[in-house]
């Protein structure tokens, strides 16, 4: 915990930007490798910052039939609320910046605020096509929620019954990576559990073939079709934050480790290496769950979202969690 | 259900176009939805009325051959070559040999072009960004092959009344076999694609169904009325160019996937299966082209002087990509026809939005409407505005003005 005031307001300065940088830089990394599994080239890396660049040079256009407070404050919300989300998960060697203040239930609450916000600002918009697709966005939060929350309870339960306290705390799983706790049927579980999470990370995010509230070809862009300019890239920023934000926690929950402290590096040095092997990981998982599974899939039908997260993916999880308690009783006898 | 109780069940309206993504050329759509359910379906054409035909009525045919290439976009020989067969009936021009085989070699060309471009499409409005780049990437071959031999990509330009402008020579004729290897060799792998894919297989199986009642009732044409398990191509029943000579059957979904189903993904094996064909077809010509000539009179002001004196009346139908496509033409001595008429493929398809789309969801309109591939600048041939407005003409408007139409004829 950063004990004073200044040292504070630094700290949430300092992650507010680099989760807009590392942000763009993701989605740019995830534009060219989509781009090259596609046989394109692909834009250059930059290209979200000259797009965000561009689009907050660009006039703000409220509709008529908007409700023009609302409609303006959701792209606020959405981005402050992304970046809320990092000041709660170690980046790197560093620990959280509010690491006393919230643990993980807190960081899935906050999770579902920028989605909050976009469905808000798209009823807002007062748009047919907005409005079909905030309650897509709705029905998809509803969706992933419970695939999300068995993932996040089965690694507290696991430090839990391993006597571990507070194991719903950050830095506790930080401390404790959950892979050295178990056995070989365990670690089957909590692999179950990692694919359970990479896959609800694409909803969280709205891409293919989650993407059914923006849905392009049926509802041109849905939540965000009436956005443009600053609006708009506030909300892209958003979403680039919330690609660090999800692939962070991901890092967290399951590799939780530093190649400074395994290799015995310290000092600046050591941090360094550390944020540069956060930074590798969470491009790793953002490649994974974002880039692969979008190049390789088409959009499902909303019901067909709900079905594979309630059904499919909650099965998955939950035969995960039961493979990771049997192993604990096991290992416990 | 009355028109009035139906407002009332259906709580909101969708509009989709004039223009929308989903929609690669203008319609105007309203829906009328039911939460995410479609109930009412009501589209409106005449988006993208150019004129044409008004425009044919100042030229000769020889020009009007040119101005057909442009009526649509993708089928460039489909129009030219039923305007041209319609126009030699009247002036009993008689085709060379050679030149209907290599008629005939671009005509399936042109569908091996276009069913690659619509499944590309079909796969962008599924959202699978990634088979709609493979499906364009390997259409580029095609397109390639038709600018070797016939000198541009689209508009190609090479027919002519009574023949074509180009020949194929033999290094071309290489050039063509080498891409139908291509073609075989990959065919397989795109049936695996789109006919395998979990994805694909549930956004299409069982969504936006055609019976074959209704693709009957509604004249359907083409791939939609085959994948209905409509038996009709005209290639096979009507056959013209070098059909006659080569083995053509109307392709139906197979027994393997099911048989005729009339639902999306049927139309998409349809269109798979006649790329298949299409390479087969052109094999055929390539190894039995005869020599000979490949215009009727090369010299145009033979040419011209022959139509200037063509009297009576012909209909010129192809099978184009998109089903049967038909042009009627009337000249009556004159340098320009007195009449001419285009109906393009789609007009006949159009209709069949309604059955499919009444009671599907709104993530399917899209590929529910591209499943017809639908041509809406070939098949716009009349706009109505009065006073600046759009307006609806209604059948019996239609017959009033047909009617007063004549008898401005018969004076």
């Amino acid at each position: 915990m950063i004990e004073t005031l200044p040292a504070l307001l630094a700290g949430a300065v300092l992650v507010a930007a680099f989760s807009i940088i590392i942000g763009l830089l993701l989605m740019g990394f995830d534009r060219i490798v989509a781009a090259r599994m596609q046989a394109r080239i692909g834009p250059p890396l930059t290209q979200p910052f000259t797009d965000v660049r561009k689009l907050l040079a660009k006039e703000n256009v409220v509709p008529e039939n908007a409700i023009p407070w609302l409609f303006n404050l959701a792209p606020i919300i959405a981005l402050a609320s992304a970046i809320t989300i990092l000041f709660y998960l170690p980046i790197g060697g560093f620990a959280p910046v509010l690491s006393g203040g919230g643990d993980l239930i807190l960081v899935m609450y906050l999770l579902t605020l920028p989605a909050l916000a976009l469905v808000a600002g798209g009823f807002a918009s007062g748009s047919p096509y907005a409005t079909v697709g905030a309650q897509r966005e709705m029905v998809t939060m509803i969706a992933y929620e419970f695939p999300l929350a068995i993932v996040v309870v089965a690694i507290a339960w696991r430090l839990a019954a391993a006597g571990i306290s507070l194991p719903f705390s950050l830095a506790t799983i930080g401390a404790n990576p959950v892979w050295g706790l178990v056995g070989p049927l365990g670690a089957i579980g909590l692999l179950i559990l990692l694919i359970v999470l990479l896959i609800v990370t694409p909803a969280e995010l709205s891409r293919v073939p989650f993407d059914t509230p923006e849905a392009e070809t049926e509802l041109a862009g849905g939540i965000l079709v009436e956005y443009s300019g600053k609006n708009l890239a506030l909300f892209s920023l958003t979403q680039g934050v919330k690609t660090v934000a999800m692939a962070s926690l991901v890092v967290a929950l399951f590799f939780p480790y530093r190649l400074a402290a395994i290799a015995g590096i310290s000092g600046f040095v050591g941090a360094v290496v550390d944020l540069l092997f956060y930074i590798l990981l969470i491009t790793l998982v953002a490649f994974i769950s974002v880039s692969v599974i979008r190049v390789s899939m088409a959009r499902f039908r909303i019901n067909q979202v709900v079905s594979v997260y309630w059904i499919y993916l909650a099965i998955a999880g939950l035969a995960g969690l039961l493979l990771v308690m049997v192993d604990q009783i096991m290992g416990v006898v | 259900m009355s028109a009035e109780k139906a407002k009332k069940t259906v709580p909101y309206t969708v509009p989709i176009g004039p223009v929308h993504p989903a929609l690669k050329e203008p319609v105007m759509f309203t829906f009328g939805m039911e939460g995410e359910i479609v109930r009412t379906v009501d589209f409106a054409p005449g988006q993208t009325h150019r004129g044409i035909e008004w425009m044919g009525m100042r030229r000769n045919p020889v020009q009007i051959v040119h101005l057909t290439d442009r009526i649509c976009g993708i089928c460039g020989i489909v129009h030219s070559l039923s305007f041209a067969r319609a126009v030699e009936q009247i002036a009993e021009i008689e085709v060379p040999e050679r030149a209907d085989y290599i008629r005939t070699i671009l005509h399936e060309l042109e569908r091996i072009q276009s069913h690659l471009l619509w499944a590309g499409v079909a796969a962008h409005e599924l959202g699978f960004d990634s088979l709609f780049y493979l499906a364009w990437r390997v259409r580029e071959q095609s397109m390639d092959l038709i600018e070797n031999l016939t000198g541009n990509r689209v508009n190609y330009g090479i027919v002519q009344i009574g023949g074509v402008r180009r020949d194929i020579s033999d290094e071309q004729r290489a050039l063509v076999e080498k891409g139908l290897d291509y073609y075989q060799g990959l065919l397989d792998q795109m049936a695996t694609l789109f006919l395998k894919d979990s994805t694909i297989l549930m956004r299409c199986r069982g969504h936006g169904i055609l019976s074959w009642d209704d693709a009957r009732l509604l004249c359907t044409v083409g791939p939609t009325a085959r994948a209905s398990g409509l038996n009709m191509d005209v290639r096979q029943d009507y056959p013209y160019c070098a059909y006659g000579d080569l083995d053509v059957k109307a392709i139906l979904p197979p027994p393997e996937t099911g048989g005729p189903q009339g639902d999306v993904y049927d139309r998409i094996i349809v269109r798979l299966l006649e790329v298949g064909q299409s390479i087969g077809i052109i094999r055929q010509c390539l190894g039995q082209l005869p020599a000979g000539e490949i215009l009727w009179e090369p010299k145009m002001a033979k040419l011209l002087s022959v139509l200037k004196k063509a009297e009576g009346e012909g209909i010129g139908r192809v099978e184009a990509p998109r089903g049967e496509c038909m042009h009627y033409v009337k000249m009556a001595g004159k340098e320009a026809p007195d009449s001419w008429k285009v109906k393009a493929s789609s007009y006949s398809n159009l209709m069949s939005w309604i059955p499919m789309l009444q009671g599907e969801q709104l993530a399917d309109i899209p590929i529910i409407v591209a499943s017809i591939d639908p041509c809406l600048s070939c098949t716009d041939r009349v706009a109505v505005t009065r006073n600046g407005r759009s307006d609806i003409l209604t059948k019996e408007d239609l017959t009033r003005l047909s009617r007063e139409k004549t008898r401005r004829m018969m004076q």
